[in-house]
């Protein structure tokens, strides 16, 4: 341990005492990684701040000694985002879960970054009111979280991400201070859109400390539609179909055989018996466009031979439809040791190419890939399973998923839809981004963060040594940019 | 082009036909440019700016120049850079609802294109020649931001020159990627202050099958609030809420404030549905009985829909307030002028527009409005004044967070090249 690490752990201790400071081997090590386990640190020091100026007295702390830190939510992430820097600080914001305010009239809340996703709905509901980002791990994953990567979501397809429904943040800016950015209870508000800019930073610009998030009206409807394909390009062309159809579900989902007998496997879902590939689409509204909307792709699934088709028209019959979808990611656990998640888009003409793609290519390094999907949006998760006890078994694994990711660029896709860059992806930026591309976004990085203190080492494959002198910005910063709540 | 600079400009343009001098019609809040340039592709646009650094030239972007007077009037402008010839559709994935557009194509044309496979892109500016970059540039949102979100959330790919002539791109061209920094967020919005929009890549939508209004008259701002929250509070999904207060007929007059409406001193309420042929029918019905009063439907929407409740060089107001407060905003805007002042704009979402009396007590006005919006968490912007009154006004009024964006600036246009003092906090 750093001598510098060393002093800023006591006055850590002194500043929010004991308890708010994690210095055990044991304790850190449960820190190690978030979602995605094969990323591993462990942090310096574990700090569980109570308070907005908590955070800022430990960023605080952090710039003083020149030390790196990383915010932490639930560790649901899935691109390593919140990996620890053994030399650093991991700042978990799990105790600052305070709801501050369901504002029923203005259709917002204002949550603390430890706020549960789905916490935000269920208090919310009273009024008829939600919140649309369901990234599936919403029981546990953070707002702060959300934040930080720009969650989306199965009805993202409809009702976009989380940039599209957070009007505001206070954020820790990595030399500790508290700044308000964005509109909050209003529609906007002028300057540049520095909210835009922070969602989806993953966590290199400072941390949120307080979120605005807009609430929806729940719709008057919703209805469920499974279908069972026999071939994937069946369930595919579908999709395509329902898209030049002008219709707009919230959500379009396939999964393939493989995911499907995973599955089975691990919740008894009872999806069409033989299937090929199931199809789930959701349509929500009003209940007047609704009904049609459903009768539309019902139809259009029939044009394109689904063998069976299922309809759920309350709670209980969608959630029942959905289980083998949702369960999909653990599930693979069921039929492999070990596997990755890869998270790879393409434009929603190229899926079905693609997929035969992804099947020449498992085929090639004889490795299996399920495919589970989010069909409406061209987001792809391929599942690469593998056996670690096998030699080799793990490098042909990361061959296969990077391959994948070459073939969604070869289409004009991106490197990730909604798990992030993190550490995993890193150095695949520049293969979707020219070096001016990203030395223009670190320009971002350099005003919020000259000394690179803020999570470094993760979205960008070579960190940029800041042009300005750091302490030349302190002239053009003035009082008004530290917000006193 | 006879002197040292135009002939750089020229050059850098690859056409000494695409360097002018510049006249009396490419003054930017009253400022004169010295020479309007227009180049033709992505990379003379970079070569220029590169000339405008070596030469120390100072560079405002323009589209149609519909919005080219607003915000603080630049402390110089040497350069007009004229994005008319990056125009067209540079590509349209038909089948993927996507579009990449040059910034200098009027929004118009674009959906005029689209109309031709029977898709839109989410973007109804009030100025209706605006180009692409322009609406991007200054955020400019008409009614279907309620049901669509701002030109912002339309962009999936952003193409720009920065001040040092470097070309940069953002996002892609899929609908969902979180691959990098949101740099189209950043430029949207920001007046030109950081770099030249160049190109952008937007999501589509199919144009909805049907589209039906809903008016219906209203007395106060209280008003129009309870009934906007009424609508949002159904389960009715309106694409748009607006509202048109005019000015009581025997008020004083305001110069360049429009007035569109029939019927003086009493408002009108429009809600627009979109969606199948049945299913808006049946909304419509439902609607109808929600407002009550006069309510009535409508295959078009009124003339006042979509069109700033001002002329140009009027001293031009955008109100954003939270939406439990959009009738305090108004009371406010009314008392500090002492006469009821036309406001119009989007109900639904809490921002409107309206004119002040140019009359020498506009500071004072506008000061009053701040206040009480800014202690509830709203805003107000000058867009634009008379020659005169922007020299003095506070167009933009304070900012949270200007420390963070004149760091950013400092990081993009350290020179300050690009429209020096337009934007916020003199930047």
């Amino acid at each position: 341990m750093t001598s510098a690490l060393q002093q800023l752990i006591a006055r850590l201790r002194s500043e929010l005492g004991n308890s708010a400071v994690i210095t055990d081997p044991a304790t850190l090590r449960t820190y190690e990684c978030d979602g995605l386990t094969n990323f591993r640190a462990t942090p310096g020091v574990v700090v569980l701040p109570r308070d907005a100026y908590e955070v800022r007295d430990v960023v605080r702390a952090c710039r003083d000694f020149s030390v790196p830190f990383v915010a932490r939510g639930s560790g649901t992430g899935l691109s390593g985002g919140s990996m620890p820097s053994t030399e650093g600080v991991l700042i978990v914001t799990s105790r600052l879960n305070k709801i501050l305010e369901v504002d029923a009239a203005n259709r917002r809340a204002i949550l603390e970054p430890g706020v549960f996703n789905s916490t935000i709905s269920e208090a919310a509901r009273p009024h008829q009111l939600y919140y649309a980002p369901d990234p599936s791990s919403q029981q546990i994953c953070s707002i702060g979280g959300n934040v930080a990567e720009n969650s989306g979501g199965a009805h993202c397809l409809k009702y976009g991400f989380t940039v599209h429904h957070v009007t505001g943040l206070e954020v820790c800016t990595p030399d500790g201070e508290l700044v308000q950015l964005g509109a909050g209870l209003a529609a906007e508000a002028p300057g540049y859109d520095l909210t835009g800019v922070f969602i989806g930073s993953e966590g290199t610009l400072g941390i949120a400390t307080k979120v605005f998030v807009r609430l929806l009206r729940i719709p008057e409807s919703v209805v469920t539609i499974l279908a069972g394909f026999r071939t994937i390009e069946q369930a595919g062309a579908t999709v395509a179909a329902i898209v030049s159809a002008g219709l707009t579900p919230s959500a379009m989902e396939i999964m393939d055989a493989l995911a499907i007998s995973a599955a089975e496997l691990a919740v008894d879902c009872r999806y069409p018996a033989g299937a090929g590939a199931v199809l789930i689409v959701e349509v929500d509204g009003p209940a007047a466009e609704v009904a049609a909307e459903a009768d539309a792709v019902d139809e259009l699934c029939r044009a394109n031979q689904a063998f069976e088709i299922r309809v759920a028209a309350d709670a209980a019959e969608r959630a029942e439809l959905w289980r083998g979808r949702k369960s999909a990611f653990a599930a693979v656990g069921r039929i492999s040791p070990d596997y990755l998640v890869q998270d790879g888009v393409v434009p929603r003409t190229a899926l079905a190419s693609v997929l035969t793609e992804i099947e020449g290519i498992a085929a090639e390094h004889g490795i299996r890939v399920a495919n589970v999907f989010h069909a409406g949006d061209g987001n792809l998760h391929p599942l690469v399973l593998y056996d670690a006890a096998i030699p080799g078994a793990a490098e042909a694994a990361e061959t296969v998923s990077a391959e994948i990711l070459a073939r969604c660029l070869t289409h004009g896709g991106s490197i990730t839809g909604e798990h992030g860059v993190g550490v995993e992806k890193a150095r695949f930026m520049t293969d979707m981004f020219s070096a001016d591309d990203l030395a223009s976004m670190q320009l971002i990085r350099c005003a919020f963060d000259p000394d690179g203190l803020s999570n470094p080492g993760k979205v960008f494959p070579t960190p940029r040594i800041c042009g300005e002198p750091p302490r030349q910005r302190a002239t053009v910063r003035t009082e008004s940019d530290a917000v006193v709540w | 082009m006879n002197d040292d600079i135009g002939i750089a400009l020229a050059t850098a343009c690859g056409s000494e036909a695409l360097v002018r001098a510049a006249g009396s019609a490419d003054t930017v809040g009253g400022r004169t440019p010295g020479w309007v340039v227009a180049p033709g592709t992505v990379e003379a646009l970079a070569a220029v700016m590169r000339t405008c650094t070596e030469q120390e030239l100072t560079v405002v972007a323009r589209g149609e120049g519909t919005k080219l007077d607003w915000g603080q009037p630049p402390s110089t402008v040497d350069v007009l850079l004229d994005t008319g010839r990056l125009a067209g559709i540079y590509h349209h994935y038909s089948d993927d609802l996507v579009v990449t557009v040059g910034a200098g194509t009027p929004v118009r044309s674009v959906q005029a294109v689209l109309s031709r496979s029977g898709q839109r892109l989410a973007i109804d500016p009030p100025s209706s020649d605006a180009t692409i970059g322009g609406v991007l540039a200054t955020g400019e949102a008409g009614p279907l931001r309620l049901g669509h979100g701002m030109p912002k959330d339309q962009l999936l790919g952003i193409e720009f020159v920065r001040p040092d002539g470097v070309i940069a791109h953002a996002g892609g061209r899929v609908v969902k990627n979180v691959a990098g920094y949101d740099l189209g967020k950043l430029m949207c919005g920001s007046f030109g202050t950081l770099g030249i929009i160049t190109a952008a890549t937007f999501r589509l939508q199919p144009v909805p099958a049907a589209r039906a209004w809903v008016t219906r008259t209203v007395a106060t701002p209280l008003e129009v609030r309870d009934l906007a929250d009424a609508v949002l509070g159904s389960p009715l999904t309106p694409a748009a809420i607006e509202v048109d207060l005019p000015p009581l007929s025997d008020a004083p007059a305001i110069p360049h404030q429009r007035s569109d409406s029939d019927v003086p001193g009493i408002g009108t309420l429009a809600i627009l549905l979109e969606g199948s042929t049945d299913g808006v029918e049946h909304r419509v019905a439902t609607m109808v009985a929600l407002l009550g009063g006069d309510a009535t439907p409508h295959s078009g929407p009124p003339e006042w829909w979509g069109r700033y409740p001002f002329e140009p060089n009027a001293i031009s107001l955008k109100i954003a307030a939270p939406m439990a407060d959009l009738h305090a905003a108004v009371y406010a805007l009314r008392d500090a002028v002492g006469a009821l002042v036309a406001v119009r704009g989007s109900a639904g979402v809490g921002v409107v527009h309206a004119a002040l009396p140019s009359n020498g007590a506009e500071a004072g006005v506008i000061d009053i409005v701040r206040h009480t919006l800014i202690a509830r968490g709203g805003s107000c912007v000058v867009l634009d004044a008379p020659a005169g009154a922007r020299e003095v006004l506070d167009m933009w009024g304070p900012v949270p967070g200007i420390g963070l964006m004149r760091a950013v600036k400092q990081q993009f246009d350290p020179r300050r090249r690009l429209a020096p003092g337009r934007f916020v906090g003199g930047i």
